[in-house]
């Protein structure tokens, strides 16, 4: 066996990821539904929050996933710069708007729940806005990319912010974090709800973490490909006009 | 401090131009590129001049002895003729202008903001920006635009007299400077085929 | 290095623009905050600091893309690239000379304009002092956003996306610094946390800046 630079060749990518992508789109299916009808319908309400605590199934995995996809673009960011691996840059490429999109499902179930539950749609909750900021920093990234013609300008320019964004991105959280401290008290409800839930709900919550997880990973093989296919298809296309 | 460039392929878009160059330029000669229009010779000027990576092979010349010349002459349209000139041969560790402008006869324009030359006079100096870098290697693309023949003739001087001092020049024009020294290259035999045998070229790993 | 940094205030002062933009800007901005929230003057005083803060930020926003992009047009980057300078030398030195015209004169001008917003008196220094702490980061931070976007023709728009993300530590470290002081709270976390952004930008993003300009010149 390889190493596992032998899927840096857009070929052999494209072959296996063809090959997996059929079972991991499978998979994912059968653990969102499975995770999702279990968590809708066949847990109990909470005592506190009744029937609208079932949002967390939607909320708390888009928003694991909205922090996981920036990250994983920061490691094939790096990848990309460090060893030229068309494929990093173009899978970075494609996971930006899955990423952007998961954020933006995090902040919509996060005011739909916050609506009941504190009374208003919106509050400058440090963790709100810290997902506001990624929001912002996942459409600059994507921005950047499709102001660019060149696609080795355009990797190496969006890779170099993506790295330069993570760390003012964690700087951010930790200046809303103290922002926050010095405007108004906490949030009535602790938003940490890792830490009061019950078992009852754990179990379907972490089958539909899993579930965001492969239909992340379906989306990503499926839109690297598309990247791959595209350069390809210019490839191709300059060969024959210098031929 | 000569220039030599070793199996030379370099591209323009992600596409590569011109492959398997090979030549040098040893001190006090001249190498003017020839070929047709948009056959690559201001991306190999800017190659050599270290403004883009080669797709492969190699440039090899002393660093920091490249002094290059592009289209655009970097002048600054507020700025003075001497303070245009002035800045450039700080920037290099140079002080004395007053040779640069005599070369190129700006001696009547020194106080003219840069912004109210004529096309010409602005190319004059930007080739005189040339001589206060004291760079023994000269890169220089289409150098002659714009200028009338008396302008080309003290242009043609300017090299004469850096490759007498010991310079040489890489440049890329279609008008003959009538420089004895002066080799001539077509780089019209070197453009990239289809069948590019340069690993990396065309995206070769998409394909 | 010196001779460049002379050459762009230079040119700064001739075409004009850069300087008395900005802070007629921040000047405009303040104006028109109280015909937004209305003339209480203990409203006015109480935001005062987060809309001095605003304003210069966004009267610095304001001239990001002339600092690279007039040497992008007229050739001089290429030409500085090869010169003995180094690009994170030159891009240090942009983005001094966009500190000296944009982020001094606006702290210096600040306090007049807090006078407008009833700044409370125990805040001005601190507002002078935050400013003056926070706007090199702006510019450096503004650099880095110029170096990505020099070769992206009308990348003004897209110079803003990017760098607004950036902005937020800074304004909100300086603005907090500036109003903890106007109510007499303690200081000491902010404005050693600005300060630390500030001089960790100096220090660092340059590198980042001459990376992506070097891409963009090839």
């Amino acid at each position: 066996m390889g190493s596992i630079w032998e899927y840096a060749n857009p070929v052999k990518f494209s072959r296996t990821a063809g090959l997996v992508l059929p079972w991991v789109s499978i998979g994912a299916t059968v653990t969102l539904v499975v995770g999702l009808v279990w968590g809708f319908f066949f847990t109990p309400d909470d005592y506190r929050q009744g029937s609208t605590v079932k949002i967390i199934y939607l909320h708390v995995p888009s928003a694991l996933m909205a922090i996981n996809v920036w990250f994983m673009m920061l490691v094939t960011s790096l990848v990309w710069l460090i060893r030229r691996h068309h494929v990093s840059a173009l899978a970075a490429k494609a996971a930006a708007p899955v990423g952007i999109v998961m954020t933006v499902i995090a902040l919509l179930t996060g005011a739909i729940w916050g609506q009941p539950m504190w009374g208003t749609w919106w509050a400058w909750d440090p963790r709100l806005t810290s997902f506001l900021i990624l929001f912002l920093f996942y459409l600059g990234y994507l921005a950047l990319w499709g102001a660019i013609d060149d696609p080795d300008t355009a990797a190496d320019l969006t890779s170099v912010l993506c790295i330069v964004g993570s760390v003012f991105a964690v700087l951010s959280r930790y200046a809303v974090n103290f922002w926050n401290q010095g405007l108004h008290q906490g949030a009535t409800l602790s938003l940490d709800k890792e830490e009061n839930i019950a078992d009852v709900f754990s179990t379907p919550l972490y089958i539909s973490i899993a579930g965001f997880v492969l239909l992340f990973i379906a989306l990503v093989f499926l839109r690297t490909r598309t990247e791959i296919q595209k350069r390809r298809t210019k490839a191709l296309l300059a060969r024959e006009r210098l031929g | 401090m000569s220039l030599s460039v070793h199996d030379l392929t370099i591209t323009r878009g992600g596409i590569p131009v011109l492959e398997g160059l090979n030549f040098s330029l040893e001190p006090g000669r001249a190498l003017i590129l020839r070929g047709p229009n948009g056959v690559g010779k201001t991306t190999l000027l800017r190659t050599v001049a270290g403004l883009q990576p080669p797709l492969s092979g190699r440039v090899d010349c002393p660093p920091e002895s490249i002094a290059y010349a592009a289209h655009s002459d970097g002048l600054k349209a507020m700025l003075s003729v001497t303070e245009n000139l002035n800045f450039w041969s700080d920037v290099f560790g140079r002080k004395d202008i007053s040779a640069a402008i005599q070369a190129f006869d700006l001696a009547a324009l020194t106080d003219r903001m840069a912004g109210t030359l004529s096309a010409g006079q602005k190319r004059r100096l930007g080739l005189a920006r040339l001589l206060v870098t004291g760079r023994p290697i000269w890169v220089l693309d289409e150098p002659t635009v714009s200028l009338d023949t008396a302008s080309v003739r003290m242009f043609a001087d300017a090299v004469r007299a850096h490759l007498q001092a010991g310079g040489s020049a890489l440049l890329a024009t279609h008008i003959d400077l009538g420089l004895s020294e002066a080799e001539v290259l077509d780089v019209g035999p070197f453009r990239a085929g289809p069948n590019s045998t340069v690993p990396g070229g065309f995206d070769e790993g998409f394909l | 290095m010196i001779s460049l940094l002379i050459r762009d205030l230079k040119l700064a002062f001739r075409a004009g623009g850069g300087f008395g933009l900005g802070l007629a800007f921040f000047l405009i901005v303040t104006v028109l905050v109280p015909f937004g929230v209305g003339p209480e003057s203990s409203l006015l005083s109480k935001i005062a600091p987060g809309i001095l803060w605003l304003g210069a930020l966004l009267a610095c926003l304001l001239s990001l893309d002339r600092i690279l992009a007039l040497d992008w047009e007229d050739g001089s980057l290429d030409l500085l690239a090869t010169s003995p300078l180094p690009l994170e030398g030159v891009v240090t030195i942009k983005a001094l000379a966009h500190w000296l015209t944009t982020g001094l004169p606006l702290t210096l001008a600040a306090p007049f304009f807090g006078l407008l917003l009833s700044l409370p008196e125990p805040g001005y220094p601190w507002l002078v002092l935050s400013l003056l702490l926070g706007t090199p980061a702006l510019s450096v931070i503004g650099t880095f956003g110029a170096a990505l976007t020099v070769g992206i023709k009308r990348g003004g728009l897209l110079l803003s996306l990017l760098v607004l993300p950036f902005y937020v530590p800074t304004l909100i470290f300086g603005a907090e610094l500036a109003r903890r002081g106007a109510e007499g709270l303690a200081t000491t976390t902010p404005l050693l946390m600005l300060a630390g952004i500030t001089f960790g930008v100096i220090a660092l993003l340059p590198f980042a800046s001459a990376l992506v300009l070097r891409v963009n010149l090839r």
